[in-house]
């Protein structure tokens, strides 16, 4: 807070009296004449304090703040200032946005490849089921025909045996 | 010429040199360009930055310095600051979806590691 004793360090590099309602006190201490020397010399002491007049008072902290990062990135950078850190980011952005795709993509062919693999599984299993259950079905086909045979077979014999009587039964 | 002054000069109400610093930059049919400037920065503080410049970098400077001013006018509190921001918390956000799924990626992969060894029609016939 401006006092007195300790101009704060807008009144210092202006070389005028701090008030006690100085405009610039709460946001340039003493302690740190760069802060207001390079908003200064961007902005100018006159346009910023125009800019913390129209502004209430709980967002004058933050607009001083983001006065000195542009004043900063302006000494920095004359020509570009802080579009020069936007294109920059822009540009992270863009090719983070391209490997998150190239991610995604790979993410999807891995996943459809462990589909086709367990469908493939699956069917395989399908398949050996139906093998055992026609194998069983074969066997039981040829028990059946076994039997069926050995009874055809009797049945011949007993007629035999008839045409037996038939030749040699009543006729002797 | 004060018959065609440029915006700058014009704003000023002032004559117009023939070796005008903001005249190149700040034509005369886009008076606005100008009094962004000014209000944010001052002419004088626009006409030092300018100055400072070699001549075929002062185009630029005066369009980005138009482009600060104008965010400033739109948002008094952060200015272009605020793109900043957002665009440093794209990036983080970007960040932390592309580390999920590069995990997610190398689980299955493992996972299918596992798998193939567990399988024993995996190991070719040893004796060949």
């Amino acid at each position: 807070m401006g006092s007195g004793s300790s101009p704060c360090a807008s009144c210092k590099l202006l070389r005028r009296r701090c008030a006690k309602d100085c405009i610039f006190a709460p946001y340039f201490p003493s302690d740190d004449p760069h802060k207001f020397a390079i908003v200064h010399k961007v902005f100018g002491a006159s346009n910023v304090s125009k800019m913390l007049q129209e502004l209430p008072v709980h967002q004058r902290g933050d607009t001083v703040s983001s006065l000195v990062y542009e004043a900063n990135a302006r000494a920095r950078d004359p020509v570009y200032g802080c579009v020069g850190a936007i294109s920059y980011l822009q540009n992270q952005v863009a090719q983070l946005q391209m490997q998150l795709a190239m991610a995604q993509a790979e993410m999807l062919c891995i996943q459809m490849q462990a589909q086709a693999q367990e469908q493939n599984h699956h069917n395989q299993s399908i398949n050996q089921l139906q093998l055992h259950q026609n194998h069983h079905q074969l066997l039981n086909f040829a028990a059946a025909n076994s039997n069926i045979n050995a009874n055809t077979n009797n049945n011949n014999v007993i007629y035999d045996s008839f045409k037996k009587e038939s030749l040699y039964g009543y006729d002797m | 010429m004060n018959s065609s002054r440029c915006a700058a000069c014009k704003h000023l109400r002032r004559r117009c040199p023939s070796d005008c610093i903001f005249s190149p930059y700040f034509p005369s049919n886009n008076p606005q360009r100008f009094a962004f400037v000014h209000k944010i920065y001052g002419a004088s503080n626009v006409g030092k930055i300018l100055q400072d410049l070699p001549v075929n970098l002062r185009s630029k400077a005066a369009d980005t310095l138009c482009y600060e001013a104008s965010r400033r006018i739109e948002d008094p509190v952060y200015g272009v600051v605020r793109e900043l921001t957002n665009l440093d918390e794209e990036i983080q956000k970007a960040h932390c979806q592309l580390a999920r799924i590069r995990a997610q990626i190398a689980v299955i992969q493992a996972r299918d590691e596992v798998d193939n060894v567990n399988n024993p029609n995996f190991f070719p016939p040893q004796n060949d």
